[in-house]
């Protein structure tokens, strides 16, 4: 856990939250319909993800899709399971993604700083402190 | 936020904590897309689901005293009375609808189970500010009445029915509304169903934007409209449109674009058409059933089907999901009784994306919705698209070309 941090930037903050975890990084949108709940796994034919696990995971992400209300009961099914990912790093905020981060409690941040995606990769540990503003990594650290 | 007097009191918890919860996530919502105010909403409507999420978080608000303060229209889940003779519903299915039911009588919505509420009880004028969920009935009332309307999710629409209000973001700023996309139409687009494939097609060039559709040949319909409406937003996030000619903010393509340079240009030509056509409607030999009504079907529509289906036979079955008052009206109209008599179903209040095709699962049929194909595949049913009419004769003769 110790290995150095190889960045420190800002981030907005939509939902609260003082966390930090394992990094599941995808370039495609996230559908949270699509999961499988028990294993807290995407489950969406296709997705860079699909198989892929997000529970208690820090996804990071460029933005949620699907229709008004599916993504909810997904979230909710995974909260039931306690396989919700424990933060969401989105690329862009739609209204749903937001009105879900708020109901389903968990910690939302966007406007991260370039330099974050051209770094970040799967398995990076991720710490974010929305009261901060701040996201850091440490390379390969989980 | 900037909140006046009333707002502060009604978020510190003055109206009760329903109210407080409510008005929490709107100034979430507000303040991730840098609202400045609240603004109050005339109407609102609900994409109501029937799955246990959805569930929950309106049974929380409702233990938590909140009640509707304006008129909210819902979307349907399925008609118990109906399908209770033609399924088999699990215990737990069935709680969770009744419980569903229960939860948003005592919120007070207006319990309309339909997802086209523009065309019936809930249809917002020029520049009036509404909250709509269901991604094809907001981009309807944005693009077709020129309301005012995000694309909300149906619990951030719940919530602006209980408070009365929305953060003023977004599509409720004209600035928000102008054309960035210039989408011009080569491929004739002429048949209500040429606006399924046009609605399928969009979203492979561009995955989400304001597209203004100029070139269009013939004057689209309002099921066409419906139709494109609804299929943007299956594959794409298309919260508006512009038609020029048509749609109120498109006098001219210049009116459309508010006189700048589009970001984005794109064309839809006859190849575009022709393979999403390849892609949704391949498939022929013998089919069991045909779903038609993803969204519900207009009074139009169902005239239009049982003009075809007098004096004949179904080989197959047909099912048509529609609205409460299109089906009182097409019994009105002679229209149920032919349809019946020649063996199809007519639905009021339902879903087609519901647990009531247990007797179709791992068989094949047509849809004339690329959204209805899309979803209920889940079900374990094979779905070819193709238009109403080609749906129709297919059923008569129980095979498809």
């Amino acid at each position: 856990m110790n290995s150095p941090e190889v960045f420190k930037g800002k981030c907005r903050k939509i939902t609260e939250g003082k966390v930090e975890g394992e990094a599941v990084v995808t370039k495609d949108y996230v559908n949270f319909y699509l999961v499988d709940p028990e294993r807290g796994t995407i489950i969406e034919e296709g997705h860079d993800l699909e198989g892929k696990k997000i529970a208690d995971k820090i996804l990071v992400f460029p933005g949620d899709k699907g229709s008004s209300v599916v993504q909810l009961d997904g979230l909710y099914q995974l909260a039931m399971k306690n396989n919700k990912p424990k933060a969401l790093v989105a690329g862009e905020l739609s209204t749903v993604l937001v009105s879900n981060a708020i109901i389903m409690e968990i910690p939302l941040v966007c406007d991260v700083d370039e330099k974050f995606y051209e770094i970040i990769k799967n398995g990076d540990h991720i710490a974010i402190d929305t009261e901060e503003g701040t996201i850091s990594i440490r390379a390969g650290a989980c | 936020m900037d909140l006046n007097q009333k707002e502060k009191d009604m978020l510190k918890g003055k109206y009760g904590v329903g109210v407080a919860n409510a008005m929490k996530i709107l100034v979430g919502i507000g303040d991730a897309f840098y609202a400045e105010r609240m603004v109050e909403v005339s109407r609102v409507h609900i994409s109501l689901s029937n799955q246990e999420g959805d569930l929950w978080f309106a049974n929380k608000l409702v233990e938590e005293g909140a009640r509707c303060c304006k008129i909210a229209t819902v979307n349907p889940a399925f008609n118990k009375e109906y399908f209770e003779n033609v399924c088999t519903f699990t215990e737990q299915e069935l709680k969770v609808f009744e419980d569903t039911m229960s939860a948003y009588r005592k919120i007070g919505v207006v319990p309309t189970f339909q997802c086209t509420p523009y065309f019936v009880n809930n249809v917002p004028g020029f520049k009036e500010i509404v909250a709509f969920a269901a991604t094809g009935a907001s981009c309807f009332v944005n693009s077709v009445c020129g309301a005012r309307t995000n694309r909300e999710s149906s619990q951030s629409a719940l919530c602006s029915a209980v408070t009365g209000l929305t953060p003023l973001y977004g599509f409720l700023l004209d600035e928000n509304r102008k054309a960035d996309t210039l989408v011009e139409v080569e491929a004739e687009v002429k048949e209500d169903f040429d606006y399924q494939l046009l609605g399928y097609c969009l979203p492979k060039k561009i995955y989400t934007g304001v597209p203004v559709f100029h070139g269009l040949s013939h004057r689209p319909s309002s099921e066409a409209l419906m139709n494109l409406s609804t299929q943007l937003n299956v594959h794409g996030v298309i919260p508006m449109f512009h038609v020029v000619g048509v749609t109120p903010e498109a006098a001219t393509l210049e009116d459309a674009l508010q006189g700048e340079k589009p970001k984005r240009k794109v064309s839809i030509t006859k190849a575009d058409l022709d393979e999403a056509r390849k892609t949704l409607s391949h498939g022929e030999g013998k089919i069991d059933f045909v779903v038609m009504g993803c969204p519900h079907l207009t009074i139009q529509q169902i005239k239009d089907i049982a003009a075809m289906l007098e004096g004949k036979k179904l080989k197959s079955e047909l099912w048509i999901f529609t609205s409460c008052l299109n089906k009182e009206l097409s019994k009105r109209m002679g229209l149920a009784d032919i349809i019946e008599g020649a063996g199809g179903r007519i639905v009021e209040d339902s879903c087609v994306d519901q647990p009531i095709w247990a007797h179709l699962e791992g068989k094949k049929g047509l849809t004339e919705s690329p959204k209805c194909a899309y979803y209920v595949s889940r079900r374990k049913m094979k779905l070819i698209v193709r238009s109403i009419p080609d749906c129709v004769n297919a059923a008569i003769k129980g095979e498809v070309n």
